[in-house]
């Protein structure tokens, strides 16, 4: 009656629930029903496996499962959108231990049974591998994210070559556990991998962050379908490939934001977090212009497009909610706004879509790069908040800057061109904006939440 | 177990690698299809189906002849993976709720 077949058959029902799921995120329209698609994949899994003649025992899995869903629930409701990426940095470990913990407890088991394949114990021994890279890499990112260690980051002399040694101790236990079996070489597998999930994030600065949350995503997805070899269960594979690719693809989409090969994020050793003003920085102090909020809201008020480019300051004063505010004057005094988003603004991909959606804004005013870099030369006001390398024109004309060919927002080409700032601190990669010294450019110093209240203030009592 | 042959001729890892790599193509092109604006989303839902793992952490606490050490590991991973199940879901829906089209 119940037999393997009609497993299959409902795991097949569920890996189509979970890629239908993933297609409806294609627009923000068929996103939720998207999502309740992979909601019922999900159940159906759960539920065949749950009555399938291999599992026995109830009750722990059933606390289990409400222990996680009290947890789980709680947590989603409470976090603040700010603080996504270390939210998902956490569920990324989880599942890495979840990857190693089903390992271990599946190789015991069938051990005990005496049976197990050479595949299948390399199939074991690679998904606790990828399990513990998971794990122990996204804890470390949650660390960072989270302001728990710094961001800054950490190299040594012979990192690379540590890391490599690791690689090759850890190849050489899966050939011998491949050979010979045992839970000794797992175990010393899963304990390299532990280590060099936490060496390969610890170099990752701050700045490159959003390839971090996107290759972690990626590494959770690759434990899931090992563990899915290793089961012989298909939903697993399949689905562990389709987080696998959509991790991989977010990690090139990023890199290429960044114009920065994937080879050296990995590598490490770039964009701290709080680099204190270099020279460079304070004598552009003497360089920039620097406005009111008043003339800043002047020319607004005057102007018949307004593009709005928020980074990450934004999400760290708060300052969506004003920027709320002022579209919905704008609009009223049919004052044409959009935000444009560069790919990398934020600490993960899509950030600030979501603080901006959070903050009630209206996505049909908010746009990527491509499609509003060619708005910038219509545009009466482009008013930064909170965004700093993403702007600068030095991508563009200086060879020698490192960010030199990263795609930028068009911003300079704006008629005017407002940067709320607190200080001429330079951004993430500690690179001095040329924005700032443009003619049409003037800085707006202070804090970037109160600096758009006191601008909505200006433009109501006008 | 191991000796088994399937309708095709192939070995059962044989199959599944078929899967996997097939699997693959799917996922490059439903995600290059996933609007940039949706991409954090994608994280967190992408999150929530990882935890499809749950099955193996099923197996490994529901067996039969599974000893104590070995429940109390499936014990734990159904947990882990269930915080990653319900937090990931409910965690994109709200998200999801948040993006609207102008009321007007």
């Amino acid at each position: 009656m119940f037999n393997i077949d009609t497993l299959a058959i409902f795991y097949l029902i569920s890996a189509s629930l979970f890629i239908l799921g993933l297609k409806g995120l294609t627009h923000p329209s068929t996103a939720r029903r998207g999502n309740y698609f992979a909601m019922i994949g999900m159940v159906i899994a759960i539920a065949a496996t749950l009555v399938s003649p291999a599992v026995q025992n109830y009750s722990l899995i059933i606390a289990g499962l409400a222990l996680g869903a009290v947890i789980g629930i709680v947590i989603a409701m409470k976090i603040d959108m700010k603080a996504m990426p270390q939210l998902v940095a956490a569920f990324h470990s989880l599942v890495g231990l979840t990857a190693v913990l089903v390992a271990i407890g599946t190789y015991t088991e069938h051990a005990a049974a005496g049976h197990i394949g050479g595949i299948t114990l390399v199939e074991l021994g690679v998904g606790a591998f990828i399990g513990a890279v998971t794990f122990t890499g996204s804890l470390i990112a949650f660390g960072k994210l989270q302001g728990i260690m710094s961001g800054n980051p950490i190299v040594f002399k012979g990192q690379h070559m540590l890391n490599l040694a690791l690689g090759i101790a850890s190849l050489l236990l899966v050939i011998q556990f491949y050979q010979q079996g045992g839970l000794m070489p797992l175990l010393l597998i899963t304990a390299i991998a532990l280590a060099l999930g936490f060496l390969l994030i610890i170099p990752i600065g701050g700045a490159d962050m959003p390839v971090v949350v996107s290759m972690l995503n990626s590494y959770s997805g690759w434990a899931a379908a090992a563990t899915g070899f290793t089961l012989g269960n298909h939903a697993l594979i399949v689905t562990g490939a389709l987080v696998g690719f959509s991790g991989a693809i977010l990690s090139f989409i990023m890199c290429r934001a960044m114009n920065r090969s994937f080879i050296s994020v990995i590598l490490g050793g770039f964009g701290g977090e709080d680099d204190e003003g270099s020279e460079a920085a304070q004598a552009a102090n003497q360089g920039v212009k620097s406005a009111a909020v008043e003339d800043l809201a002047f020319m607004i008020e005057n102007a018949s497009k307004v593009i709005v480019i928020p980074g990450y300051g934004m999400a760290v004063a708060q300052a969506q909610h004003a920027l709320k505010e002022l579209t919905e004057i704008l609009d009223e005094k049919e004052i044409e706004i959009k935000f444009a988003i560069h790919p990398v603004a934020g600490r993960m991909p899509g950030h600030m879509n979501v603080l901006l959606a959070e903050a009630d804004i209206p996505y049909d005013h908010v746009a990527e790069m491509e499609d509003i870099n060619p708005e910038f030369a219509t545009a009466d006001v482009a008013l930064v908040v909170g965004a700093n390398d993403v702007t600068n024109p030095a991508a563009k004309t200086d060879k020698s800057s490192p960010i030199y060919g990263m795609p930028i927002l068009d911003v300079e080409k704006a008629r005017y061109v407002f940067v709320i700032k607190r200080s001429m601190r330079p951004g993430y990669s500690g690179i001095d904006n040329l924005l700032y010294y443009r003619d049409n450019c003037s800085m707006v110093f202070g804090d970037a939440k109160e600096v758009c209240e006191s601008l909505t203030n200006e433009l109501k009592n006008s | 177990m191991t000796e088994t042959i399937t309708a095709a001729g192939m070995s059962p890892a044989i199959v599944a690698l078929f899967i996997f790599v097939l699997a693959c193509f799917i996922g490059y092109f439903v995600i290059w299809g996933v609007t940039p604006s949706l991409h954090t989303p994608l994280i967190s839902l992408t999150n929530a189906i990882s935890g499809i793992i749950i099955v193996g952490a099923i197996l490994v606490a529901g067996s039969a002849n599974a000893t104590g050490l070995e429940q109390g590991i499936g014990f734990i991973a159904v947990t882990l993976a269930s915080i990653n199940i319900f937090g990931g879901f409910a965690v994109t829906q709200r998200m999801l709720s948040m993006f609207k089209k102008k009321d007007k």
